[in-house]
């Protein structure tokens, strides 16, 4: 640093802004008495246009995981979130396939428009989980699915010369399907949920909703709620990354009234009253998939698409993966394990300190 | 993909599971493959994304930090007031600045539901020195300086980016003086060494000095001279189709020629921010007089987002990778095979901790030399005393031994002295009465050997 700067240094901004911890407000000047044109507004809101329109022209990423037992309906739901053809059904290919011998992890990409908005929608799908007679550590290969998301995401990020726009495969919301047995929870939704959700975020949701009357299906929620409060399951919305008083009344609410949203899905229409609705067509009468009193899909859908889209994708990269990459580049001095060029050398200073 | 991604893929075949995107045909591809385009049935709603997104960032703010550039008394402050509608704290500063600091103010400014955190720098001295060949060295040194506060935290294991309050400097406004000629030698090596870290926004200072035909010879000139020397100004972006006509026409008035002012004075009926001549008053706001409306809708309501966006992805990136070189990384190594960070990191400090290893060890075994040596040297000279004790030790005996021989040998005198005294008494005493005289002169011979004695 050449000299002049470096007596400068007492005046560089740091020092400027630490002098001054809270910077003077200045407030536009009123327009006077006399009508003016263009006193008062500089036209500084206009940012959120500009902002708006770049993230339109740029398009989003979205990556859902869908966890539970083959039957529960997953590939179903997906299709009526998403109202199309998202995902085929295991109903149709099953009797030609063997129910994997392992969980699988299989991911498929689309792209769906709405109103100028592209989206780049990724459905993971985990065929096989919890199906076999021993279904121990069967969450593993999807927790290992999903800090090989972190890492990608990380190498791409500490490479000298980085993309523009890192592509972003990281799971940033899990549905977990719990079976509507009506009692509680099993052993192995415990231990799923208990592992993973301190790297994902993980809605849980009650599926095949219409086997419980409502009775049943409050008691079966708070059930189910009480349960993962005892096992100190955090599930998405956390309750320690509510920012502010608006969103923690928000979450609240949804947290401890609506969730776990008991849903069910079609992707078939039917004739109700004249209009033509998502269904399913039973003798005693048809259930209607986006009627509130029904069930809840509409309350999940508008909940993980409509409101807190962007909240997941956030608390995902400012949260699971900073958890991710700091306990990396804590480990093994940075290096994966295996991979080395050579063997971690001990008593490692942090990565911080390359930059000294 | 590297060959590690390959390793991994056989690794996991071999336990069995795959991770792979199946198409309808079930061959296996990577996720980055095409997607499919889908065609949706109904209303999903995730076209309020954009606004979620936008409803996030009201939330925490906007932030924005110019830069402005140039000689004491041009009109810095005066037209950032202007264009913020604001007085700032502003204060004449003094020409005799030895050097040029650069001096930031930040301020909170709110409009509808927005909140700006807007910092003004401004170079104090910037011209003024009779030599003034340091004269951009602080001001590289400064937007380097944000560069690299923001490296150190995106390099930080426990890091919170979203928290951070970016002071990267997003515009710069070189305020050119209004001479009517050409660049001046100081201005061009300042936007020289400015083009590659910021994004320049030159404009004519106190334009009300030029009268408008002199203005387009001058702007034509200016514009020829910063192409004829490669000033990479900043250019505002044509690529979207709602403002690429608005931008494409303001290129063609850059560099704006500006006039600020905080006072206002009437016309007509109404007030307006001007500057009163006695021949005349020239209007601020008025597009005939000068390019400030121009200036202040193509800063802040156009493209204040693009600045900013520029500024990360260009500037920073550039800074990022020069920094990061000159620490030695590469992404690729001389074979060419992709280095990861990490790995490269990790040679490096194993290089660096082998290098302490070896020091540490110098260390010692000089440490332990040194104290040899001293070691030798003490025990030498105990040694040499221990000689010299001998030695005396030795001389002491000697001389005792002959003070003993002295004294058996003066002793042995004694006693035969007085064996001889006595055999003369007794002598004496026997013929007292035969020769008194003879007897007399005996003891008085006597008497004198005693007193001899």
């Amino acid at each position: 640093m050449s000299k002049g700067f470096a007596e400068n240094r007492t005046d560089v901004t740091m020092s400027e802004l630490v002098a001054e911890p809270r910077p003077k407000p200045a407030v536009p000047m009123k327009p006077l008495g006399i009508s003016s044109n263009l006193l008062g507004y500089i036209g500084i809101d206009t940012i959120i246009e500009q902002m708006r329109k770049k993230t339109m022209k740029t398009g989003f990423d979205f990556n859902i995981m869908v966890v539970g037992q083959s039957g529960l309906g997953k590939s179903t739901l997906i299709n009526t979130l998403f109202k199309s053809q998202v995902s085929r059904k295991s109903a149709s290919w099953n009797r030609e396939e063997k129910i994997p011998k392992t969980v699988e992890i299989k991911a498929i990409g689309h792209v769906i428009e709405e109103g100028g908005v592209k989206m780049k929608l990724t459905v993971i799908d985990t065929p096989g989980f919890g199906d076999q007679i021993n279904n121990e550590n069967c969450w593993e290969p999807i927790e290992k699915y999903i800090n090989e998301q972190y890492e990608k995401f990380l190498k791409e990020e500490v490479n000298i010369a980085r993309k523009k726009r890192i592509p972003d495969t990281r799971v940033h919301c899990c549905l977990y399907f719990i079976s509507p047995t009506g009692h509680s929870l099993r052993p192995l939704d415990l231990e799923f949920m208990k592992h993973l959700s301190k790297v994902v975020n993980i809605v849980p949701i009650i599926a095949k909703a219409d086997t419980m009357t409502l009775e049943e299906k409050m008691e079966f929620k708070q059930r189910v709620r009480k349960e993962l409060e005892v096992n100190g399951i955090e599930f998405y919305p956390q309750k320690e990354f509510d920012e502010d008083l608006e969103d923690k009344t928000e979450n609240d609410k949804i947290r401890q009234e609506s969730m776990p949203f008991a849903v069910v899905g079609s992707d078939k229409e039917y004739q109700v009253n004249g209009k033509r609705v998502l269904g399913r067509k039973t003798p005693w009468g048809i259930i209607e998939v986006e009627n509130l009193t029904h069930c809840e899909f509409a309350l999940l859908r508008d909940f993980v698409i409509r409101t807190h889209l962007q909240d997941l994708k956030e608390v995902t990269h400012n949260i699971h993966y900073e958890t991710y990459r700091a306990r990396r580049l804590n480990d093994n001095g940075g290096l994966p394990p295996g991979e080395g060029v050579l063997p971690p050398a001990p008593a490692s200073p942090c990565p911080a300190t390359i930059a000294e | 993909m590297t060959s590690s991604d390959v390793a991994r893929h056989t690794v996991y075949q071999s336990l069995g599971i795959k991770t792979c995107s199946t198409s309808q045909s079930g061959k296996e591809e990577k996720i980055d493959d095409i997607p499919r385009c889908l065609t949706i049935n109904g209303h999903v709603g995730f076209e309020s994304l954009p606004d979620q997104l936008v409803n996030r960032s009201i939330q925490q703010g906007f932030c924005f930090n110019i830069l402005c550039v140039g000689e004491t008394g041009i009109g810095k402050s005066t037209l950032i007031d202007t264009l913020f509608n604001t007085n700032f704290d502003d204060f004449e500063s003094s020409h005799f600045h030895p050097n040029v600091r650069l001096k930031a103010q930040t301020y909170e400014l709110q409009e509808s539901s927005v909140r700006l955190k807007l910092t003004v720098v401004n170079t104090v001295g910037f011209g003024d020195q009779i030599n003034k060949e340091e004269s951009y060295q602080p001001i590289v040194d400064y937007i380097d300086a944000q560069f690299e506060a923001y490296l150190q935290e995106e390099l930080k294991i426990k890091r919170s980016l979203f928290n951070y309050h970016d002071s990267r400097i997003h515009a710069c406004l070189y305020f050119i003086s209004p001479t009517g000629h050409s660049l001046k030698t100081l201005d061009l090596l300042t936007m020289k060494s400015l083009d590659s870290k910021v994004n320049i926004i030159p404009v004519i200072a106190k334009a009300d000095t030029i009268s408008k035909t002199e203005l387009q010879k001058f702007k034509i000139k200016l514009m020829s001279e910063l192409v004829s020397n490669g000033v990479q100004i900043y250019q505002f972006p044509t690529d979207d189709e709602t403002i690429s006509q608005i931008n494409s026409s303001m290129n063609g008035h850059l560099p704006f020629a500006v006039v600020g002012s905080m006072e206002e004075v009437k016309l007509g009926n109404k007030m307006v921010k001007a500057r009163q001549y006695p021949w005349g008053i020239v209007q601020v706001e008025n597009e005939n007089h000068c390019d400030f409306v121009k200036l202040r809708e193509m800063l802040i309501c156009t493209n204040m987002e693009d600045l900013r966006e520029q500024t990360h992805t260009r500037h920073y990136e550039l800074y990022r990778r020069c920094k990061l070189e000159e620490m030695g990384f590469k992404d690729v190594s001389p074979e060419n095979k992709p280095v990861s960070l990490q790995e490269a990191y990790e040679i490096k400090r194993h290089e660096f901790y082998g290098e302490r290893q070896r020091k540490e060890e110098e260390m010692k075994q000089m440490f332990v030399q040194r104290v040899k040596e001293k070691e030798a040297i003490l025990k030498e000279a105990e040694r040499e005393l221990q000689a010299k004790f001998e030695h005396l030790k030795r001389l002491h005996q000697e001389e005792r031994m002959k003070l003993e021989e002295k004294r058996k040998y003066l002793e042995e005198e004694i006693i035969a002295f007085t064996k001889k005294k006595a055999a003369s008494e007794l002598l004496q005493n026997q013929p007292l009465n035969a020769s008194g005289t003879s007897v007399k002169k005996e003891k008085d011979r006597k008497k004198t050997c005693d007193k001899k004695w």
